[in-house]
């Protein structure tokens, strides 16, 4: 129940935001009207609607670490995860209070960024409900990553890392916006060791509905997500005892 | 009968003593004062007692059980007012008194009259509805009280709850602490000495991590040989023999 409760909270606390509301909701959508515009006018593969789409979909996911740094950092920077520490609140309660609404909203922009993308010419097709699965892991990662910076850093810190750093080095290696065999050799070596563009071959994948295509994929976003996930339980609760 | 009783309390980090062999006890239903310039280990001490940080050596008795062991046992007694205002800035004044009551274990309609109570006592008609980042900072104390008293405590830690704000706002807030004397326990920071002075039936000055002196303020003028309790506080933390 205490869970709930503050998920409640942390969910109100980002939505009631507009600087967080304009970028996890809208600036997804702005870039996907964006680039499918320049592929109307200059057809490029990579912007087809149906490849853009799911990529876009995990992009707008990597602004769920920004959100999670964001009122991470915030609650210990004013104190108030010491008032709350002194509630009979436990560390799985924080934990998933704050999983739970960010995992909740990195659906709904999944949504809305899918059913505007159909206007657009994305076809309609019962594959966007696979899509919606299959990101979740990503998106867990996301969070995770961004409740880590938030334990650690201060909140000009966490923010940075999370709504700079993460999403332009998420951006660039996860092959949304130029194909990785241009550049090919060491770059997308290590692109290819890293989840993101394994989160996005998953999403379109997943949107194709080429089923057995998502699970190479796959294990590589699992294993990451597995690993950052607990790191932010571990990082988090010592921080707490501490 | 005793509500806390400190024994040889030490924190330290590293070679650093932050808190040195402190030992005290308060009495149930006292308002007992920490007094101390910056560094002195006031804040420390009492995050040592809400559960916060832990002590490297001592003991801890708190509402007859141990402090450091039986601390969940304990806590559903204790509130802390932080020295930040630590309130949820995006959640209305009712929405936060409401969060921190169900948190607490209540039920929905139990955490309505509490609110609805607390709203009466502190005034807050005006501002239900509002932001609390909005509220002034004399508001934003009140309300963060407020959250604290929520839970009924036996026990109240009261971090520096007057620091920044104007003489009006200190004067309302000195009036509030007045009325829950003797209601519970309240253990208050200040840099302020006529906050003490006014507010506290007991005093102890602390100075680098130890205690210099404990008494009330009769008292402590007398041992500093002084009629100003400003003056003797100046002795008790510059003069090492006193």
């Amino acid at each position: 129940m205490r869970t709930i409760i503050f998920a409640n909270r942390v969910a109100k606390e980002i939505v009631r935001d507009p600087i967080s509301l304009f970028f996890g909701l809208i600036f997804p959508l702005i870039l996907l009207g964006l680039l499918s515009a320049i592929n109307q006018s200059i057809p490029v593969d990579l912007f087809n609607i149906a490849s853009l789409a799911p990529g876009i979909v995990v992009f707008g996911l990597s602004f769920m670490a920004f959100f999670a740094a964001q009122i991470v950092s915030k609650d210990r920077a004013t104190l108030f995860l010491a008032r709350l520490y002194t509630t009979p609140m436990t560390a799985s309660n924080f934990i998933f209070g704050y999983i739970a609404p960010l995992l909740v909203m990195a659906l709904i922009q999944g949504v809305v960024t899918l059913l505007v993308a159909v206007p657009m010419g994305l076809s309609l097709s019962i594959h966007m409900l696979t899509l919606l699965v299959a990101i979740m892991p990503i998106a867990l990662f996301y969070i995770a990553f961004g409740i880590v910076s938030g334990t650690l850093f201060s909140e000009k810190a966490a923010v940075a890392i999370c709504g700079a750093i993460l999403t332009n080095v998420s951006a660039w290696l996860s092959g949304i916006w130029f194909d990785l065999n241009l550049v090919g050799g060491t770059f997308k070596e290590i692109a290819y060791m890293l989840p993101f563009v394994h989160a996005v071959e998953m999403a379109k994948a997943a949107m194709a509905g080429e089923m057995t295509m998502i699970f190479p994929h796959m294990w590589w976003v699992l294993g990451y997500t597995i690993v950052i996930t607990l790191l932010a339980i571990f990082v988090f609760q010592f921080k707490k005892e501490k | 009968m005793d509500s806390i009783v400190i024994e040889n309390i030490s924190k330290k980090y590293g070679d650093q003593f932050v808190l040195n062999d402190v030992s005290l006890s308060i009495q149930q239903g006292e308002l007992f004062g920490l007094l101390g310039v910056n560094g002195a280990g006031k804040t420390t001490l009492i995050h040592i007692l809400c559960g916060l940080k832990n002590p490297s050596s001592g003991a801890i008795t708190m509402l007859g059980r141990d402090g450091l062991k039986e601390l969940n046992k304990i806590k559903p007694d204790l509130a802390l007012s932080p020295q930040e205002t630590a309130i949820a800035p995006n959640l209305t004044v009712r929405e936060n008194l409401a969060f921190m009551a169900r948190l607490h274990g209540l039920s929905k309609h139990q955490a309505d009259e509490k609110v609805n109570e607390m709203i009466h006592i502190f005034s807050f008609q005006p501002y239900v509805k509002q932001k609390s980042k909005t509220l002034s900072g004399g508001w934003q104390r009140k309300l963060s009280i407020a959250m604290a008293l929520l839970s009924e405590p036996k026990i109240l830690f009261l971090d520096e709850p007057t620091l920044g704000l104007d003489v009006l706002s200190r004067r309302e807030l000195w009036q509030l602490i007045e009325k829950l004397k003797s209601h519970m326990t309240i253990i208050l920071t200040t840099h302020y000495l006529e906050e003490a002075e006014a507010l506290c039936d007991r005093i102890c000055i602390m100075k680098d991590g130890k205690i210099k002196a404990t008494g009330t303020v009769d008292e402590l003028n007398k041992r500093a040989n002084e009629t100003q309790f400003e003056e003797a506080f100046i002795k008790f933390v510059t003069e090492e023999e006193l």
